[in-house]
């Protein structure tokens, strides 16, 4: 089985709507551009890449759930949360979705503006609000950290499916009446399992990463302005 | 997965259409995608225009059908939902063959169906006729910001290399004795992913060094952007089938 297109098609929501989530999705990228350089500054350009490359890679590795006809990839978003931060974390699955889009065919051009609201912004705002919160209650100690990937990541998973139900209820091609309820319980039922799986290993990413590269995990890092990581600058050039 | 990957749409080919500037490509297919996207349903005949459009680029770029069929597979996900809309729909109902639908659902799925479907094809197209560079010196032209087309730079240029050293981990890992299966492969596997994140971070740190010992100000250098840019003459034969595009929906419209 090949890669299939898990974002919004075109014609699945009508146009004022997805005009309307557009200019959201503009307005919540100039914001991450922004926040962004204050913790990268002129890194921003190659890590962001990288980062975006990490996880466009990671999206296709696919491994097999029962046999090799079904199979299942990670997706990613609470993971580029907890390990470079929300700003850049969310810029990033931004710029894969756009590429995924204009070079795959996967989700509509039209639609853009709300795979990037649901996937970039909805799933990485959901976790990261989560990261914070779960870090300040739970114990510092790998299983605190594991607790917390995992959470987030789940209801990050189902937060970004539940834009969607969102964005339908708005400008759906169908009005589905009361059935509205019952799409939204068969999505959230499918993405609560996918999200079960996210988190497994989301939380055991976050783990390895942070037994050998502590520093690189954003969310174990001091809070308040961050201070970006020291980078021995050449010759003081900057 | 495998090298190359990053190119696997490409059909390296010489056509009317690949030599094509590219920001010229990319401006006509988004405009070709808002024309079928604001085309209101009950038209059939303007998707019929649309897909006929569709067909004679494709015979202009020397993109083989069956090819652009079988990548268009990947929108499966979306026409199970499109059969499921006249089941789901609310307000009138008709009978069809034996069974109770709603209009509006019909309607609603043949929506999905027929918009989903051209806007995949002109993504193909583009990509099938594109290279990922040239893609992204398109974006560049198009005054998309200069931090969004270098990340995606970036990203494409390292994309075959994070991908190869995944499938170097994967073999280390069997000829260790893994064996991956089911959920057993999930520690593995993620560990992996742990690695390969590293291995990403790290290796931007390195190149970001080596850009500043080049002289990299924040700004990638003019060069950057390729050859010069589309003439108007060739905006002129780009915009053709966006301006027909155009006007079937601008019909439509009227019509309906």
């Amino acid at each position: 089985m090949e890669h299939l297109a898990m974002h919004i098609s075109n014609g699945i929501i009508d146009g004022p709507v997805a005009a309307i989530f557009a200019v959201i999705a503009l307005a919540a990228m100039a914001l991450c551009v922004q926040r962004g350089r204050q913790h990268l500054d002129d890194r921003l350009a190659p890590m962001a890449g990288l980062v975006a490359a990490f996880i466009f890679a990671v999206q296709m590795i696919n491994f097999p759930i029962f046999t090799a006809g079904i199979s299942g990839h990670l997706l990613g978003g609470a993971l580029a949360a907890l390990l470079v931060g929300p700003w850049v974390g969310a810029l990033c699955v931004a710029v894969v979705l756009t590429v995924q889009a204009l070079v795959f065919g996967d989700g509509g051009v039209a639609m853009l503006g709300l795979n990037i609201t649901n996937l970039a912004i909805i799933g990485t705002a959901a976790a990261y609000l989560l990261i914070v919160a779960l870090l300040r209650v739970l114990p510092r100690t790998p299983a605190g950290l594991a607790v917390t990937a995992f959470v987030s990541a789940l209801v990050s998973v189902v937060a970004a499916a539940m834009g969607f139900v969102l964005q339908y209820q708005l400008g759906g091609a169908v009005d589905l009446g009361d059935n509205i309820a019952g799409l939204a319980g068969t999505i959230a039922g499918t993405h609560l399992l996918i999200g079960i799986g996210e988190g497994l290993i989301t939380a055991m990413t976050v783990l390895t990463v942070a037994k050998t590269r502590p520093d690189l995990v954003y969310a174990l890092r001091a809070r308040g302005p961050v201070a970006s990581t020291p980078i021995p600058a050449v010759g003081g050039a900057r | 997965m495998g090298a190359g990957h990053t190119q696997l749409l490409y059909h390296c080919s010489d056509s009317p259409v690949h030599r094509l500037p590219p920001e010229v490509k990319i401006a006509a297919m988004v405009a070709f995608t808002l024309a079928v996207v604001a085309t209101p349903r009950e038209a059939l005949w303007a998707f019929g225009g649309y897909a006929v459009l569709v067909a004679v680029v494709t015979a202009v770029a020397r993109v083989r059908p069956g090819w652009l069929l079988r990548r268009s597979l990947i929108e499966l996900p979306f026409v199970l939902f499109a059969f499921a809309l006249p089941f789901l729909g609310a307000g009138e109902r008709t009978e069809l063959l034996g069974l109770s639908v709603s209009v509006d659902g019909l309607y609603g799925a043949w929506n999905v169906l027929a918009k989903g479907t051209l806007g995949v094809l002109a993504s193909l197209l583009l990509a099938a006729t594109t290279t990922t560079r040239d893609l992204i010196i398109g974006l560049d032209r198009l005054r998309c910001p200069q931090l969004l087309t270098q990340i995606a730079a970036f990203m494409l240029r390292y994309l075959e290399v994070l991908v190869g050293e995944v499938r170097r981990m994967r073999v280390a890992r069997l000829s260790r004795g893994d064996d991956p299966r089911f959920v057993w492969q999930l520690r593995g596997f993620a560990i992996g992913v742990g690695a390969l994140f590293l291995r990403a971070y790290e290796r931007g740190e390195r190149v970001y060094l080596a850009m500043l010992s080049r002289g990299y100000t924040g700004r990638m250098p003019q060069v950057w952007q390729g050859a010069e840019a589309a003439t108007s003459g060739q905006w002129l034969v780009a915009s053709t089938v966006p301006a027909v595009a155009a006007g079937v929906a601008a019909t439509a419209l009227v019509l309906t």
